[in-house]
């Protein structure tokens, strides 16, 4: 068997964060009863007319300056037209012929190191309804509420050459998008979506193979899994001297396996014209200039200055800025006064423990900065220990509390009088006397089971450390 | 004089006066519905109930001064391609005979808005495809002034109900001379406002690139008074223009000394008959006597303009048009296997046989391979003619001619030849593909006693151009409407 190269590109489709939709005012929030988030506009009433959502264009304009693109000064949306009952026009309102962002770039990196994968264009378009087949009744229903919600479509060059790559440059994608706010790319929820198109071509032979777009891919797992799979499926069809059909082929996950769906025989007209309703749209250098002048700090940047300005480890920096949120709170955090070291401890501990316990996304995070950093105080002043810490954390990770009120509401502040804390420190000792032999025959490790004990007596309101230092004195 | 003989603005005054009340001008308009209608079918729906209910309400608002507009209490009628909330809008065809619109179109709300009163809705070709109003699933609407002719279309009912006085305005559209032509054969006045001017929102589209809503009405002043009511800015129609300049009855002046009129000669060539020539031409003479300095021109790509417009407006259309398709409204077919098999029976048995034709004949130019060659060639010239007409702005305030070549033909004559109704529009075509405004008024009638129409062509926004030329044409010459004998009762 000869050895195979894999050329891969990729179709993203990222569903942009605004509060409207891209051709009327209805709202774009997830859930909603059926057809509630819906007018005459996004349900192609006749008649009805749509209006570009400028912010709309702000969030492609941005996400085409942090990818390297040119933005096209003047831009049109054209009407690509087919038939399905998911589209309420018959037509969705896309970008063929001027797209909004052209001609960029993203840099990955591999372990060859950096490499720079091409985008071809990204343009913006318009989301179709939700069809919701009647399993009893043989009828399909159609819910309009996802039905222009704003889409940009990225599509890269075939750059990308393996599983590894595809992931690395979706990774800087939607890192790159959450950080401009644009969108919180979670692919479970469809928000991001990625058609991957692959072929296989002999080790150093220049022209493509016939490619396959694959459909249907809702994590990185499935994704790796179907571009593996993929690549296997077209060597063994030129291996057995078959050819490989263009078509696109959807994966279903659980069967580990794709079938296909339609093959370019099939592939329809859309006849594509541009929108006689949509006014072409030409921006300002002044327009690109402000956008690019709201730009964030990016990752990048981000994990250079924690490890100058706070110190933090490569690690910690890694994970505090794989998310946006995440970010901004342990900067916000740190802002309140708290110890950056201390709130990194937070974010990648406990936050990240609840977070994958409860299968949460960190742009998910609710709680407020200003309570964690409260938190931090509490414990670094012995007010609570880090017993007590972590179940405020968790309650107030899932409520708005105030952690000084809630510690004191539940007398949950640490016992600092020492004559407590000696009697029942003398208390444990007299009832413990086989662990107080042990320690005084050099078993270090017995002063922990009292230290234990005491804590227990103490219903968890002592001090480890204070305990430990009167327990060392007192035998 | 009957109450039904006023014009829109003298109907508005009497009520101010007291001397009519609303709900006189609406039954008035309903009795004359009832006596004509059955012979004419100028209308697709006449809601009595709710305009006598409406009637009461705008009556009231007048006498308390909330309504002191000039359309207060003015009976209309609706083209039946603008949507009207909660009234039946079916562009005329099988397949949205029973869609009741949940909004009403920005032009009729600012007709409600200044106090007229709808009665119902006209009839068309379907979605306005045709030129004679024969198209039209609810069958065709005959021409008051000789009801074995076309009233031409595609505004044929709204036209028709003007002439017939089964209404004292209306409200049409022009796609490729869908008002002015009606307008033209029927003997009223008809605007096509510049492209941009009146809202879109709730106008079922034909060609967007084209569509503009329009008055039908019996003289110039009421026109003029229309236009100021239905033209805003409207942000929910992204090609709606924000203008300060809707002050249309400021042009109702007497006065065209000076006034630099083009007459383009490509206009009176071939294919135009000889009493409309004729016709048209004395009506130019009247506006020179009048101090217009009046000089012929070649205005070139005449020849062009038809195919070009038929490729857009078909192309648009074509796509326009896929929203019905059985799924969310109107017209489904009974028995159906599968998806695809209901949207095949749905069009074929919902649209019919012109609407075909130009969704066909859209798809064709739209296909790949095609796009360039048609689509995108018929752009360009579409481009080379708003430069042509560019040009004969630089040096003309107007630019007059015929309306139509003929004047109204014989009901039936049309369906059997649809290129020659397609070249009965080569004068107004030119219009829409530049933008422009045109109006039609009333200029004579041939031997057959058939209206014939004047045809004002001005530059962007120039409007009021029109409106001055219009209004002393018509003073000179008198109000076509109310000097000529109308309908089947011969009193009048």
């Amino acid at each position: 068997m000869s050895a195979y190269e894999t050329v891969i590109g990729l179709e993203v489709h990222v569903e942009l964060a605004t509060k409207t939709k891209i051709f009327c005012g209805c709202s774009t929030q997830f859930g909603g009863e059926p057809n509630t988030h819906t007018c005459p506009v996004c349900t192609g009433m006749p008649g009805s007319l749509p209006v570009l959502n400028k912010q709309v264009l702000k969030y492609a304009v941005a996400v085409g300056l942090a990818t390297n693109c040119d933005i096209t000064r003047y831009c049109k949306f054209d009407r690509k037209n087919y038939f399905y009952p998911d589209n309420p026009q018959n037509y969705q309102i896309s970008q063929l012929y001027l797209p909004i962002c052209r001609n960029g770039h993203v840099d990955i990196e591999t372990e060859d190191g950096t490499k720079s994968i091409g985008i071809h264009e990204i343009h913006m378009e318009e989301d179709a309804g939700k069809l919701i087949h009647d399993e009893y009744d043989d009828c399909s229903y159609v819910d309009f509420n996802r039905s222009g919600v704003p889409l940009i479509e990225i599509v890269s060059e075939p750059d990308l050459r393996s599983a590894d790559e595809v992931i690395a440059y979706l990774e800087k994608l939607k890192m790159t998008i959450q950080y401009l706010g644009a969108s919180d790319c979670k692919l479970q929820e469809g928000s991001m979506r990625a058609d991957v198109n692959l072929s296989v071509r002999p080790v150093g032979q220049k022209e493509f193979g016939t490619r396959t777009e694959m459909k249907n891919l809702n994590s990185f797992k499935a994704i790796r899994r179907a571009i593996e799979g993929e690549r296997e499926r077209q060597i063994d069809m030129i291996e057995s001297g078959q050819k490989v059909v263009q078509e696109t082929r959807r994966w279903d996950d659980n069967a580990g396996d794709s079938y296909a769906m339609r093959s370019k025989e099939d592939a329809q007209d859309y006849r594509y014209f541009p929108d006689p309703d949509l006014v072409p749209i030409s921006l300002s250098d002044e327009f690109i200039a402000d956008i690019k002048a709201a730009e964030p700090e990016f990752r990048e940047a981000k994990k250079t200055r924690y490890t100058s300005e706070f110190s933090l480890p490569e690690y910690d920096t890694d994970i505090i800025t794989g998310s946006k949120r995440m970010a901004d709170v342990f900067e916000e955090t740190v802002k309140f006064g708290a110890d950056p070291k201390k709130v990194s401890n937070y974010l990648m501990g406990e936050t990240m423990r609840i977070l994958k316990e409860k299968e949460l996304d960190p742009q998910d995070i609710t709680f407020s900065s200003a309570s964690l950093a409260k938190l931090i105080k509490l414990q670094e002043s012995k007010a609570i220990n880090g017993t007590v810490a972590k179940e405020v954390f968790e309650v107030m990770f899932f409520e708005d509390i105030d952690p000084e009120e809630y510690v004191k509401e539940k007398g949950l502040m640490t016992v600092n009088d020492e004559g407590a804390l000696r009697a029942v420190v003398e208390e444990v000792i007299k009832n413990n006397t086989q662990s107080v032999s042990d320690y005084k025959n050099g078993k270090e490790k017995a002063i922990g089971f009292l230290v234990g004990q005491t804590m227990k007596a103490m219903k968890g309101k002592a001090d480890p450390a204070s305990v430990n230092a009167m327990l060392k004195e007192l035998l | 004089m009957s109450i039904l003989d006023l014009t829109a603005l003298e109907l508005s005054a009497a009520i101010k006066e007291k001397k009519y009340t609303v709900e006189e001008a609406v039954k008035a308009v309903l009795q004359r519905i009832d006596q004509c209608d059955k012979e004419y079918n100028c209308y697709i729906t006449v809601d009595a109930e709710g305009a006598l209910r409406e009637a009461k309400r705008v009556q009231q608002l007048i006498d308390d001064k909330t309504f002191n507009g000039p359309l207060a209490g003015v009976p209309v009628a609706i083209k039946d391609n603008i949507c009207t909330e909660g009234m039946l809008t079916t562009c005329a065809s099988r397949i949205l005979y029973n869609f009741v619109p949940t909004f009403s179109s920005e032009a009729v709300i600012a007709l409600k808005n200044a106090g007229a009163v709808i009665i119902g809705k006209t009839n068309m070709d379907e979605f306005a495809m045709g030129s004679t109003t024969e198209t039209s699933f609810f069958g065709p609407t005959k021409n008051p002034r000789n009801p074995g002719h076309v009233p031409g279309g595609s505004s044929g009912g709204s036209a028709s109900a003007v002439a017939s006085n089964e209404c004292f305005f209306a409200l049409g559209s022009d796609t490729g001379g869908s008002i002015r032509q009606p307008a033209s054969y029927c003997g009223v006045v008809g605007l096509k406002p510049t492209y941009g001017r009146v809202s879109r929102y709730g106008l079922i589209a034909y060609g967007s690139s084209l569509d503009q809503i329009g008055p039908l009405c019996k003289d110039v002043s009421d026109c003029a008074a229309i236009m100021e009511v239905i033209c805003s800015h409207d942000p929910k129609d992204s090609t709606s223009v924000d203008r300060q300049d809707n002050d249309f009855t400021s042009a109702l002046v007497d006065d065209v000394a000076g006034m630099k009129i083009g007459v383009p000669r490509d206009y009176f060539a071939e294919g135009l008959d000889d009493e409309v020539r004729e016709t048209v031409l004395k009506a130019v003479d009247v506006l020179k006597e009048k101090g217009a300095i009046v000089e012929e021109f070649d205005l070139s790509l005449v020849d062009y303009a038809i195919p070009t417009y038929y490729t857009i407006a078909a192309a648009e259309a074509s796509s326009n048009l896929e929203r019905f398709d059985g799924i969310k409204y109107g017209y489904r077919t009974e028995e159906y296997t599968g998806l695809h098999n209901m949207y095949k029976k749905t069009r074929s048995e919902g649209f019919g046989d012109e609407v075909k034709r130009r969704i066909m004949l859209g798809s064709f130019v739209l296909s790949s391979g095609y796009y360039d060659a048609y689509y995108l060639k018929a752009l360009k010239v579409k481009a080379l003619i708003k430069k042509a007409f560019d040009e004969a702005f630089a040096r003309y305030d107007i630019i007059i001619g015929p309306v139509a070549p003929t004047t109204a033909p014989k009901l039936g004559d049309s369906l059997k030849d649809p290129i020659a109704m397609y070249l009965s529009d080569i004068y107004t075509i030119s219009v829409n593909l530049a933008g422009l405004p045109g109006m039609s008024i009333p200029c004579g009638t041939d031997s057959r006693g058939l209206p014939i129409g004047l045809q004002l062509i001005a530059d962007c926004f120039n409007e009021k151009n029109i409106i001055r030329a219009a209004y002393s044409y018509e003073s000179a010459c008198g109000n076509y409407h109310k000097s000529i004998t109308c309908g089947k009762d011969g009193e009048n």
